[in-house]
């Protein structure tokens, strides 16, 4: 187990990478506290599984150190890193047995034979697959593989680094919950460094102590689920995490007053020279309906989800989405949209604003 | 639904059964009439029942072109298949290099076999040959016209350089399919250069490798031009493999019944061994399933 420290790390696929744009993972300084669990969470392509293979030493980076605890590995190979790594789609060794399958890493690092029967029956029990052990892998589900190669990234007890990449993509959603469980327990009983990449904000908010949010090669936030919920950094954060995303108006700020369009909105801060694109950022879960005060809008329909409502509401040709409770009534005369001035955010070309 | 019954639908088949009827029915059933009759000349035939079978499989000389043949397919299939194994795990996956690559191995491929057959029988010649002259001057007194064993080695090494390609391009093809994330998955498991041999590019490649001996062997089984433009079967019989017999029997000293007779046990022959073949293999498949 060890702390991970990403110094001043980029990567480009590319030989010369001549702007920003061609890399992959931009200029990135991070520390990964020992015993962590982090996910890493961002939509596909935006750098998450480079970040990932540059921590395990399947790729060495264009530029940066990673250090392990301080020990500079950047150029060490996978094996002297001693990091377990979990892929998307299975990867298991097709002629070997399950039980082959869950002893291969062990059995590789010249573990005795009694440790390593010790260590498939414990992960074995808790993939569920004990009834199968005996079996060849080849054949078996995709399901059943992935928990596989789940396994036999967990077989190891001594690894610096757990990390998954979008390991549950193609597991059936009961056993996703299941697993997650698991990887969840494993994290408390051994205190592993875990790193969790998924799209699937769920899982990341399920399974992480701190969320790492990535958009186009670059970190955009970490931070625990709620101060990712509350005081998203960036607007890609308020939009790409909840259900539905945080509503973005466009806006002109000045003091305490945000004007938007169909009127103004009152601001608990007071906000002073602001330039480039500014917006209003504001979840659904604050704003509420009315048939008073408030800024002007069409509601276009409303989807019931069991716990609550969403309301898909025009404000002036923007999109607003309102969260509203299963048990009020929406009447004919509700075409005001109020907005909880305390948690309402404001951004500046996509970055959020402290508060003068 | 209903089933039309309209018989003019036989009209539309019927092409493809002359075709069909002459270019392998009616030639094969000749052959099967010529391995039942015995002639003395003037277009006289009379009936001769397994005669030539009978003389067949009591005749030395076909055993003898036979056991050629077994030591001639073994031999290349062992140097060959190995070797494309080798040599597709060392091309280069990707890039310029690959595509170049891929284009020198294909060319032996593409070359006619009579053309092989003359490359190599003047390339081995010891007067104006590269290879012979080579040797000859190294002081190696090799002679593939005079001794059988310099016959054999010739055949052979002309057969792995025509034939390693095909087998390297389907092993390529084999490893070409195995998705970067298991490469990765052994590294993160530690696994060694020979394991990930043995764990995932064998198996993967294991599909590939049986039609490729499967193909490797009914072609080496076969094999004529080549070895008939180099050596004529010579020194003596050393290199008259079954197909150039089967050639000298028809053709040369024009016996035509036993010929018959040989061409069908030839043709039963490698029917049954690619039957033999194809049953381990689909075993194989489903015992690993």
């Amino acid at each position: 187990m060890a702390k991970i420290t990403l110094d001043n790390l980029a990567h480009s696929y590319l030989p010369r990478p001549a702007g920003p744009d061609d890399y992959a993972l931009k200029e990135l300084n991070h520390d990964w506290e020992d015993g962590g669990a982090y996910a890493l969470l961002g939509s596909s392509g935006c750098g998450k599984s480079t970040l990932l293979n540059i921590i395990s030493g399947l790729l060495v980076p264009s530029q940066g150190r990673i250090l392990f605890d301080g020990r500079d590995v950047t150029q060490a190979l996978t094996a002297e890193r001693n990091i377990a790594q979990v892929f998307q789609f299975p990867v298991v060794y097709d002629t070997m047995t399950v039980r082959d399958n869950l002893a291969f890493p062990l059995r590789n690092r010249g573990r005795p034979e009694a440790y390593v029967a010790e260590r498939v029956a414990e992960i074995a029990a808790m993939i569920g697959m004990e009834h199968m052990l005996d079996r060849k892998a080849r054949g078996l589900t995709a399901d059943a593989k992935q928990k596989i190669s789940l396994g036999r990234g967990m077989v190891r007890k001594d690894v610096n680094a757990l990390l998954f990449d979008e390991p549950l993509t193609v597991i059936d959603p009961h056993m996703k919950w299941e697993l997650r469980t698991q990887l969840k327990k494993l994290h408390h009983d051994f205190g592993h460094t875990m790193i969790y990449v998924t799209h699937d904000q769920t899982e990341a908010l399920t399974f992480a102590d701190k969320v790492v949010v990535m958009y186009d090669g670059r970190v955009v936030q970490i931070g625990t689920p709620q101060e990712l919920f509350d005081r998203p950094e960036h607007t890609f954060v308020g939009y790409f995490i909840g259900s539905p995303g945080m509503n973005l108006l466009p806006a002109e700020v000045s003091g305490r007053e945000a004007r938007v369009p169909g009127g103004t909105m009152p601001l608990l801060h007071e906000y002073r020279g602001l330039s480039g694109r500014v917006q209003v950022g504001v979840r659904p879960e604050h704003v509420r309906l009315s048939a008073g005060h408030g800024l002007p809008v069409s509601i276009r329909r409303i989807e019931d989800v069991g716990r609550h409502r969403i309301i898909r509401a025009d404000l002036m040709g923007h999109d607003l989405n309102i969260i509203a409770p299963e048990d009020q009534a929406i009447g004919a005369d509700m075409t005001r949209a109020v907005f909880d001035p305390a948690r309402v955010n404001v951004y500046a070309d996509d970055w959020r604003v402290k508060a003068a | 639904m209903e089933k039309t019954v309209n018989h003019k639908a036989w009209f539309l088949v019927l092409p493809v059964l002359v075709l069909v009827a002459f270019s392998a029915v009616i030639p094969l059933m000749t052959v099967v009439n010529y391995s039942v009759q015995d002639t003395f000349g003037n277009n006289v035939f009379f009936w001769n029942g397994l005669g030539w079978f009978e003389d067949l499989l009591a005749s030395e000389r076909m055993w003898n072109a036979l056991g050629r043949q077994l030591v001639f397919s073994g031999t290349i299939l062992a140097i060959e298949i190995p070797l494309g194994v080798f040599v597709a795990l060392n091309m280069p996956k990707r890039g310029a290099w690959a595509s170049l690559v891929l284009v020198l191995m294909s060319l032996p491929l593409l070359i006619p076999w009579n053309v092989v057959g003359t490359i190599w029988q003047i390339f081995g010649r010891v007067d104006i040959g590269l290879l012979g002259y080579t040797l000859d001057s190294l002081g190696i007194n090799y002679n593939y016209t005079q001794n059988p064993i310099h016959a054999w080695i010739t055949v052979i090494v002309m057969d792995v350089w025509h034939w390693t390609s095909l087998v390297a391009l389907l092993a390529y093809a084999g490893l070409q399919s195995i998705p970067d994330a298991y490469y990765q998955a052994a590294k993160i498991d530690q696994a060694s250069r020979w394991k990930v041999f043995r764990y995932i590019e064998l198996p993967k490649m294991a599909g590939v490798l049986m039609i490729a001996i499967l193909l490797r062997f009914m072609d080496s089984f076969m094999i004529y031009t080549e070895p008939f433009v180099v050596t004529g079967g010579g020194p003596g019989n050393a290199t008259t493999f079954l197909s150039i017999d089967l050639v000298k029997m028809a053709l040369g000293q024009f016996d035509l019944g036993p010929a018959a007779a040989f061409s069908l046990m030839y043709f039963l022959v490698i029917l049954l061994i690619s039957w033999v073949f194809y049953t381990v293999m689909t075993n194989l498949d489903k015992r690993g399933g």
